[in-house]
């Protein structure tokens, strides 16, 4: 969902890669597939049987209150203001890096990219140390912005890098200015990019806790954690949960439609030539100062605050317990990616060899659990294993499930990509020469894909190191990763007690993120 | 993963090998947790009583860090079955609905007898095991002595909108207000609480609440004490201008609030956990609210409080029956106040 957000609906090309039905082990894959699509529809199902529980009178009481009304207001006011912003700002920069002869376009397009290593409440955490006073709205779309936008370069770049310029030519020789060019010829293309990145924002913006609780934002997700806090699992909770799926649902549902179904796809034959970049001329420094004054935002000041809290702080502040919430992150970060990474792969091949009605359909359960937040997952999970799995509660296993289910489309995102780029003519020729279909697909294409899973499980692990919510709900006894260890000093505004954990979240984050951008250039084709 | 791994690429054999390593640690981890003691109490004060009490009697002790009441409905929900062996708590709501819901047991007699009767409850069920007193910080630079609220309750006074600030989600708050409800009724907790709506600022924790009188984002906050005392013990960054009114009079706002400690009647560990609280209870547990950074009241018999702090004596606190405080109660009224 990252790097090609903008999954195209089956096209031509990728059905050349299904497989006649009955040759391949469909029905073993389909019922893994499915058992993942089952598990993933439980925090849902939760939600549901709680509020059949409590009766309607209870639900009516706990969602139509003004309270709620405050949340909701403030939800959109986030959204509406910040997408738009993050659209404009990544489509320029995207447009600098790939289109214009911007002088070190390769190290602003790394630059631009790179603040996905710092995590969102991080990003919070250095702007409130350096200006105490940020706080509500306002602040909270400017650090959102700061911290999502890549969300949306990565996609846009990729997109405009691989886009046919001979259509930008047909539209010039029509007698259309460059500006004109762009509006009508370019921008429209991008549209599966935008709204695949938007979407992403979007569900990020609903979900995120720690970025919003730093500047006293109140949203759905700091507002549960704070019934949680006061009541642990109570129905209030769990309505707000409630509300805050049917946002999530609400912009899956709004994305599809904005999205739309033209075809993006080209229609010559051949393979396009590279787009001439195109001249800046004076226009050049202004064209520089944005990435520049971007970088100072987004890296210079985390860096400058974390800089100054780790030598304020000395070397007392690197206690052994940093050490091992480091190792302990790692661990549930990897293990967490294989699973989730090893859960999606059935759905991924499905998707690519064997597409179809049902097949959508459980391939839009593996999607939609990874947009829930991960508050609402921890909360459904609690009750589960509380109640019915008591042996599972507050263990690894729980926690790692957990994962899968929030990573589960990352997962999928790099999975997918890579199938799809292994002929299923391989496979074919496998079997002609006397491989049953399981051995074919493990031998052939399982092979092809391992740097699309590796890439997956970066992804996957990316998100797990920065996880905050889920891991304070769910963790077993004793654990401690660093965003957690992080969160309860910054609790206690030990800022500089606090920085060690975020150095180390960084470091933890930037070989990941590097991969993610090699990952998109790959996707994009080169 | 059940193939044999010479058939798969490289990529394939180390993630097999990282997971096994995830399940590895998982179930080293698993073993041998020690006494598990979910702590509410701020994670440091925690800290130091554990390691005092390992280095003392060489039993492990592993620590979960939540909040009261998350704890409280958490040991509530998990029932015979929960992990926990003891449950420290900052305010003793929590330590209410726990013995409501007959989850403690009773706490040996040595150790009731270091605490007077005051800070425990008379069933001896649980035990208080250090205390905190309600103030008033308030901006130095803006408010002088005469303008300083006379009570608590003045705060829902529209003439003071917009000018203070509390937490209320944080369970110390929710000790406030349940102290409220004991000693003036529903009507007026209600009253006092959407004053407190319509006119505070809301925080996420005493501390950044009493960096937002600081930094002159509000001219006051209701907040415990210790939080100045800490913070003038480290830099005193986030509290200079900040100074502490204490409203005294046995006012709802001098609430003197008995942070707790109970042992699970499904331990494991009777022994343990009994001998746990027993130490926190004995001068050696007490001095660590003394000489540490918690800035805590000790409430042991003849064990002292930190010099630098205003003697319980003095605070005049009003009344409060502690085990009958009811934190369920304070959740729905703030819950329909909008205030969580």
């Amino acid at each position: 969902m990252l790097a090609s957000g903008n999954e195209a609906p089956v096209t031509p090309r990728a059905a050349r890669m299904v497989l006649p039905r009955g040759r391949m082990p469909h029905a073993t894959v389909v019922l893994f597939a499915t058992v993942v699509a089952v598990f993933s529809l439980v925090p849902l199902g939760f939600i549901g049987w709680v509020t059949y529980d409590v009766g309607w009178e209870t639900v009516k009481t706990l969602v139509f209150r003004p309270r709620v009304g405050e949340l909701l207001v403030n939800t959109v006011l986030l959204e509406t203001i910040t997408i738009p912003l993050s659209i404009a700002l990544a489509v320029t920069l995207a447009w600098l890096t790939e289109r214009t002869d911007i002088p070190f376009a390769r190290l602003w397009a790394w630059l631009a990219i790179a603040p996905l290593a710092v995590p969102a409440f991080v990003h919070s955490y250095a702007w409130v140390s350096l200006v105490p006073g940020m706080r509500g709205l306002q602040s909270g779309v400017f650090i959102s912005v700061i911290a999502y936008y890549p969300f949306l370069y990565l996609p846009v770049a990729a997109a405009l890098r691989r886009l046919d310029p001979a259509i930008e030519d047909a539209a010039a020789s029509l007698g259309l200015n460059p500006w004109r060019v762009f509006f009508r010829a370019v921008l429209p293309q991008l549209r599966l990019a935008i709204c695949g990145g938007s979407l992403l924002i979007g569900l990020h913006l609903l979900s995120e806790y720690g970025l919003f609780v730093m500047i006293r934002f109140d949203t759905f997700a700091t507002a549960i954690v704070d019934q949680f806090q006061s009541s642990y699992n109570s129905p209030a909770s769990n309505m707000l949960g409630g509300v805050l799926v049917a946002c999530c649902l609400f912009l899956l549902g709004f994305e599809v439609l904005v999205r739309g179904n033209e075809r993006y796809a080209r229609v010559g034959s051949g393979s396009p030539r590279p787009a001439a970049r195109r001249r800046l001329g004076w226009f050049v420094v202004p064209a520089v100062l944005l990435p520049v004054l971007l970088a100072v935002l987004t890296l210079g000041v985390p860096l400058m605050t974390l800089g100054r809290w780790l030598y304020l702080g000395g070397a007392g502040i690197w206690h052994i317990e940093v050490g091992s919430a480091f190792l302990q992150t790692i661990v549930l970060a990897i293990g967490g990616g294989v699973l989730a990474t090893i859960a999606a792969a059935p759905m991924a091949w499905l998707s690519v060899r064997a597409p179809g009605r049902f097949q959508r359909l459980l391939e839009a359960c593996h999607y939609y659990v990874g947009s829930l937040p991960g508050v609402v997952v921890a909360l459904a999970l609690v009750t589960i294993t509380v109640r019915l799995v008591l042996p599972l509660y507050q263990t690894f296993a729980t926690l790692l499930v957990a994962y899968v289910m929030l990573f589960l489309p990352r997962a999928m995102v790099g999975l997918r990509a890579s199938i799809a780029q292994a002929p299923v003519e391989l496979e074919r020729a496998a079997m002609g020469l006397g491989r049953t279909p399981g051995q074919a697909v493990r031998q052939i294409t399982m092979r092809l894909a391992a740097p699309g899973a590796a890439a997956s499980v970066a992804l996957a692990a990316l998100g797990i190191t920065n996880e905050l919510t889920a891991t304070l709900m769910l963790s077993p006894n004793g654990v401690d990763t660093l965003a957690t260890k992080f969160w309860s000093l910054t609790s206690e505004i030990d800022y500089v007690s606090a920085a060690p954990y975020a150095f180390m979240m960084v470091v933890l984050s930037l070989p990941l993120t590097l991969m993610l951008y090699t990952q998109s250039k790959r996707t994009a084709g080169q | 993963m059940t193939i044999a791994l010479n058939r798969f690429s490289l990529a394939f054999a180390f993630t097999a090998s990282l997971l096994s390593a995830t399940a590895l640690a998982g179930s080293a981890s698993a073993q041998d947790e020690g006494l598990v003691v979910y702590n509410a109490q701020h994670e440091s004060l925690g800290r130091e009583w554990i390691d005092a009490f390992t280095k003392e009697t060489g039993i492990k002790v592993t620590m979960r860090q939540g909040g009261d009441m998350q704890f409280a409905n958490q040991l509530i929900q998990e029932g015979d079955a929960s992990p926990a062996d003891v449950f420290l708590t900052e305010n003793s709501p929590a330590m209410t609905l726990v013995d409501g819901a007959g989850l403690f047991a009773p706490i040996e007699k040595d150790t009731l007898d270091q605490v007077p009767d005051q800070y425990r409850p008379a069933d001896g069920m649980w035990t208080g095991i250090a205390a905190r007193t309600t103030v008033f910080a308030y901006d130095k630079t803006k408010l002088t002595e005469d303008k300083l609220p006379k009570s608590m309750l003045d705060l829902a006074d529209p003439t003071w909108k917009g000018r203070w600030g509390a937490a209320p989600a944080g369970a110390d708050f929710q000790a406030i207000v349940a102290s409220l409800l004991q000693l003036k009724g529903e009507d007026a907790t209600k009253a006092w609480l959407k004053g407190l709506k319509d006119n505070a600022t809301p925080y996420k924790g005493n501390s950044v609440a009493m960096k937002a009188v600081n930094a002159g984002e509000v001219e006051g906050a209701v907040i415990y004490h210790y939080y100045w005392f800490g913070d003038q013990a480290k830099t005193g960054e986030n509290s200079k201008n900040v100074g502490l009114h204490y409203f005294k009079n046995q006012d709802p706002g001098a609430f003197v609030s008995v942070s707790g400690g109970g042992v699970l009647k499904s331990t494991q560990h009777m022994k343990d956990a009994q001998a746990f609280l027993k130490f926190i209870t004995s001068k050696a547990g007490q001095a660590v609210l003394k000489d540490g950074t918690s800035y805590e009241y000790a409430i042991g018999k003849d064990a002292a409080s930190n010099d630098k702090l205003t003697p319980l004596a003095d605070l005049n606190a009003p009344k409060v029956e502690a085990s009958t405080l009811d934190s369920k109660k304070v959740v729905e009224l703030m819950t329909a106040a909008g205030l969580i």
